[in-house]
């Protein structure tokens, strides 16, 4: 039993970290209907000059707490990403709005092979260890080990992602997002500059991939420039299996998509009488996935919208 | 409207011509070979170095190159005579990026550059497509990391490796963890690469001959960060020891998961960790993590504190498998000077026969192209450094005759109590 | 400039130029080997002969993507299907030696199935949702292929298969050299003439497939679900078929790929393989066949042109500034961002094509009116 309530802890903080992810994906994607596969890149960008930041105050030898650290890596790598969030869709998607929509892709492709490369060489090749900073105190629950990082990390998806439906669907600046959603050109006719609220939504996901990029190397302590890919392929999936484009769907999909994983890795095993095993944990998700998706073929969350082209 | 594919046209040509114009500016690299002034002449030899430059595995690309380049700088810099020309050895380093597709193509461009010979590649997976274009060009190859058991079993008579094979390595660590750790109840984690997958299977076979009981195996990928789910499965099988059978960051993620998550039970993997990396990964976690490397222990060999000051001050830390690569060009080289030809075909018997003390102990291969009865060491982590614990095979003597041989023509030998240090 | 392209309008009708270009491109391309690893080395007619599977499989991908508007990022799958069957059923792995002539078509068949397979789960699925869809299913077959080893060894699991039997016609063995007409023929040259002789036939029928009855239905598809069922289209059969006929040329091309290169394992067959030929169908135009081979050879080539950057660099600047294993993908991702800027229908878009996909109506009328212009 205690294995099974840690398993489903595991896999509750390994969708939060998802969801983090997703959050930004999901809200690019709600308001341009592109799939920002560069994403995974800005969180790998986030973590890597909080590293930096965070390896210099270190050597520097300032006593400062763990958490005011992180906390000053993060404020660096913030604005950081903001920028580089504005930079790539003025220049990579903004020319594309109105070119086919798989042009776009392609140029999301090509900003994270580029990125990547940049990240090598100003980081270089190897992986990074990244300092434990945050406090890590395990507790006891039902016979399972969680600690405060892994509680905190969950709490700050659930906030993101709260923070984001007030955003949306309280403020002013989120009824232009959800009228520029629904239609670009009746929205500028509207009165809504829809190319600043574009330029706004790139800013605020990026600034959300720089908090996911330190959280996420701070909980694993590791950064490396290759970190993004897989992370922006996760979320991906977890972000279409919630419904792409929808807030609540990105954190839903995402802690499914941790659960079904962690509960796979650990009975598929017993599940099939030793036949197959924790290697077919990702066939186990993807089959969920694709049986949602029959089910739903909007995701869990998605609305049945006609299909935009 | 007509006009636009002509456009295209007009536009894919150009590319095509300015691509066909880089491509142009091949054949050129060996120029500087102009200094005609020298009395005997200088005859420039190319070695090929192969390995993943880019993507995720470059960090141990880049390392395995730099060991074969720090190996022909230093070479280039004694100057050496062969077939009475004053030779200078060229690298020519090409990136397969860890795809086998790529591979072949630039073992193709090194068999068309002519080069002498190949140190390379990183991955069995790349090593064995290339190994069969090397064969057909009839051009010599020593893999420093492919660890693939076939790769020497295609009958090629130019395939060479510098390193234990996995079946060696495997064998070693079972025995090892039953007989010396006493594992009893042993899990095993892999991580799906041909070289993860080799060892652990061969590991399981030595554990299990050696009577120990398998109660978990379990599996995660090359690019994972996040074991908590199979630890956790793990964890309820009670095991003495978990062996894990990938590379270094995993590994270290791995030790500091078990950590948190209190799974207690030894961890034991092969070279692929037995790396820095994994301990600075591991943090304190790593204390006590036992892990084999091929070879004998760097600094304890004659010129091996050298190399690894040399190389450390060169190019930053050793990730893995550099010595391995340098003392592979080494080797490739003394057969060459040996047979007093860079003529694949002549040297290839001698480094056959090649004795040599490398850095990472005695190199001698067998009729396949196998390091012959490769000495396997192991280390423990203690207070946060890889500490030799014990070398198993290579002749038991290997480690107090290794200074004798070559005479320890590097400074104050730093390896005057090897033989008593077995802890 | 008018006269001139009035005069290219009127050559481009006259058969003997027709004639003529036919047959100095079909020189062109029978010489191309010969004079490519005379000017470059052999590495490159390799490249080439990459360059020519790829097309197939990139003429694959255009069927679905291009065709029919199914987002499919999981096309590598039907590319590891094929290679794996012609390794398991041509190597030591079961001692089992089936001829070339058998495997290729079964394993077109196999292929085709597996894209029936994928098919019809995502029958419903649109845009997005089906491209996560596909790009899962690539995922599961890849994992299968890593892990069938255990625990009856099929895959031989991470290890690949090895020693995979070259391709033969007849008694005629591809993987030797073979004098002929005083030249020699070494195997890559085989390899590509026969390559090539599968690219053509792959041409032709994307070419007589895009004309076709099928053809116009799936471009309905495409371009309205719906209207295309009102129309009396049964779409569920037709989206299929693009399936399953897309799906069969990555299995056509998967077979020759284990055969030239005597070995296959799992990591020929990763989701950026399949990522990589879909930018080959957008960049160089989906949909349009001629755009399609040239955004292919572009992309097969530029990584492997881009090696040259440390040379180039020695020879503009006298040393090497930057690692060029370092600039190499850079200028890689850097080519695919420009490329779509400039030209984001692609290279070479087909005409139609382009004014389908204009999302702008504008746009659209304005090039109507072009249309209209030159016509006149």
């Amino acid at each position: 039993m205690d294995i099974f309530v840690q398993q489903l802890i595991n896999g509750l903080v390994l969708g939060a970290i998802y969801a983090l992810v997703a959050l930004g994906y999901t809200m690019v994607y709600g308001i341009l209907g592109l799939i920002n596969f560069a994403h995974g890149e800005v969180v790998m960008i986030g973590a890597m000059v909080a590293l930096s930041v965070i390896q210099v105050l270190v050597a520097s030898g300032i006593a400062l707490p763990g958490p005011v650290i992180a906390a000053l890596g993060l404020l660096a790598a913030m604005p950081v990403c903001m920028v580089l969030g504005f930079a790539i869709e003025r220049v990579a998607y903004r020319p594309l709005r109105n070119a086919p929509r798989l042009a776009a892709l392609i140029t999301a492709i090509g900003v994270s092979i580029l990125l990547q490369n940049v990240a090598m060489i100003i980081w270089g090749r190897q992986y990074h260890s990244f300092p434990a900073l945050l406090p890590s105190t395990p507790h006891q629950l039902a016979g399972a080990t969680i600690n405060d990082l892994q509680i905190f990390i969950v709490l700050l998806a659930i906030a993101i992602m709260a923070g984001l439906l007030y955003l949306v669907h309280r403020t002013r600046l989120g009824r232009a997002m959800r009228a520029t959603s629904e239609n670009p050109e009746i929205a500028g006719l509207m009165g809504v500059d829809i190319n600043t609220v574009i330029s706004i939504t790139f800013v605020i996901g990026s600034a959300l991939a720089a908090v996911a990029g330190v959280m996420i190397s701070a909980y694993y302590g590791i950064a490396h420039y290759f970190m993004g890919f897989m992370l922006g392929l996760k979320a991906f999936t977890a972000a279409v299996l919630g419904g792409i484009g929808n807030l609540a769907g990105a954190m839903l999909g995402g802690v499914l998509l941790g659960v079904i994983e962690s509960l796979g890795a650990g009975y598929i095993g017993a599940l099939t009488g030793g036949f197959l095993g924790s290697h077919y944990q990702d066939v186990f998700a993807f089959l969920v996935l694709i049986l949602v998706l029959t089910l739903r073929p909007s995701g869990l969350l998605g609305e049945r919208v006609a299909e935009r082209s | 409207m007509h006009r636009r594919p002509a456009f295209g046209v007009v536009l894919g040509l150009t590319l095509a011509f300015l691509l066909s114009a880089c491509g142009k500016e091949a054949p050129p690299p060996p120029a500087p070979k102009a200094e005609a002034p020298k009395p005997p002449p200088e005859v420039v030899v190319k070695i090929g170095s192969v390995a993943p430059l880019t993507g995720p595995q470059s960090h141990l690309g880049k390392d395995n190159e730099n060991g074969t380049r720090l190996a022909i700088e230093e070479v280039n810099a004694k100057g050496l005579m062969i077939g009475g020309a004053k030779v200078r050895f060229e690298l020519l380093s090409e990136d397969d990026q860890a795809d086998p597709k790529t591979g072949t193509i630039v073992a193709q461009k090194l068999v068309d550059a002519k080069v002498a010979g190949v140190i390379g590649h990183l991955n069995s997976g790349t090593t064995i497509p290339a190994s069969k274009i090397y064969h057909d060009a009839g051009i010599v190859q020593i893999s420093p990391s492919a660890t693939n058991p076939k790769y020497t079993e295609q009958g090629y008579q130019g395939a060479f490796r510098v390193m234990a094979n996995d079946v060696q390595q495997g064998k070693t660590l079972g025995d090892y963890a039953v007989s010396k750790m006493g594992a009893k109840r042993i899990a095993i984690i892999d991580d799906r690469t041909a070289y993860g997958q080799g060892l652990a299977d061969e590991f399981e076979k030595a554990a299990k001959a050696g009577g120990a009981t398998l109660v978990g195996r379990e599996y995660t990928n090359d690019k994972a960060t996040d074991f908590r789910a199979i630890l956790t499965s793990i964890k309820g099988k009670k095991p003495d020891l978990v062996f894990y059978g990938g590379m270094d960051a995993q590994a270290g993620l791995m030790v500091a998961q078990m950590k948190t998550l209190a799974v207690k039970a030894r961890f034991l993997a092969g070279d692929g960790a037995q790396s820095p990396e994994f301990i600075k990964l591991a943090g304190p976690a790593a204390d006590g993590v036992v892990a084999s490397s091929p070879g004998l222990p760097l600094d304890k060999m004659p010129g091996g504190k050298g190399f690894t000051d040399k190389f450390t001050a060169k190019f930053g830390p050793i990730q893995i498998y550099a010595p391995f690569a340098y003392d592979a060009t080494l080797t490739l080289i003394e057969a060459m000077t040996k047979a007093n030809s860079t003529d694949p075909g002549k040297y290839l018997p001698e480094l056959a026969r090649t004795s040599r003390q490398g850095v990472t102990g005695p190199i001698a291969f067998d009729a396949k192209g196998d390091l012959k009865n490769g000495p396997i060491t192991l280390y423990v982590v203690k207070e946060g450094k890889w500490n030799p614990l014990e070398t198993v095979g290579g002749d038991a003597a290997a480690p107090a005759a290794a200074p004798a041989p070559e005479k320890p023509a590097a400074k104050p030998a730093a390896a005057p109590a090897p033989a008593a240090e077995k802890k | 400039m008018s006269l001139f392209f009035d005069r290219w309008q009127q050559l481009k009708r006259d058969p003997r130029v027709v004639w003529a270009a036919y047959i100095a491109l079909a020189a062109l391309l029978v010489a191309l080997p010969f004079v490519t690893d005379w000017a470059f080395g052999r590495a490159w007619v390799r490249i080439l002969a990459f360059a020519l599977l790829y097309i197939m499989l990139a003429l694959g991908l255009n069927i679905v993507v291009g065709y029919a508007g199914l987002l499919d990022l999981g096309y590598v799958a039907f590319f590891a299907v094929g290679a794996y069957f012609y390794a398991l059923l041509a190597s030591p792995q079961f001692g089992i030696h089936l001829p070339f002539w058998l495997l290729l078509p079964l394993g077109a068949a196999i292929a085709c199935t597996f894209g029936v397979l994928l098919g019809a789960p995502t029958l419903r699925l649109r845009g997005d949702y089906l491209a996560i869809v596909t790009l899962g299913f690539g995922e599961i077959i890849r994992i299968f292929l890593v892990n069938l080893n255990a625990p009856i060894n099929i895959t031989n699991g991470p290890q690949g298969i090895n020693l995979i039997d070259p391709i033969k016609l007849g008694g005629f063995s591809l993987a030797q050299t073979h004098p002929a007409l005083g030249l020699s023929f070494p195997a890559v040259y085989n390899y590509y003439y026969l390559f090539l002789a599968l690219t053509l036939a792959v041409i032709f029928f994307s070419i007589r497939l895009e004309d076709s009855r099928i053809g116009r239905a799936w471009v309905a598809i495409r371009e309205d679900e719906v209207a295309a069922a009102a129309m009396g289209i049964n779409t569920r059969n037709v989206k299929l078929l693009a399936f399953a006929m897309g799906a069969s040329f990555g299995g056509v091309s998967g077979g020759l790929f284990a055969g030239f290169q005597g070995f296959v394992s799992p990591e020929s067959f990763t989701i950026i393989e399949s990522i990589m030929i879909l930018c080959m169908v957008v960049l160089g135009g989906m949909g349009h066949i001629p755009g399609v081979v040239l955004g292919t050879v572009l992309l097969v080539v530029l990584p492997e042109a881009l090696r040259y950057l440390g040379p180039l660099q020695q020879a503009l600047f006298g040393r090497v500034l930057a690692d060029p294993a370092d600039l190499r993908l850079l200028v890689f991702g850097l080519a695919l961002i420009l490329v779509m800027l400039l030209r984001p229908s692609g290279l070479w878009p087909s005409t139609v094509r382009r004014r389908e996909l204009s999302a702008d109506e504008d746009v659209a009328r304005q090039e109507q009116a072009t249309v209209y212009d030159a016509s006149r």
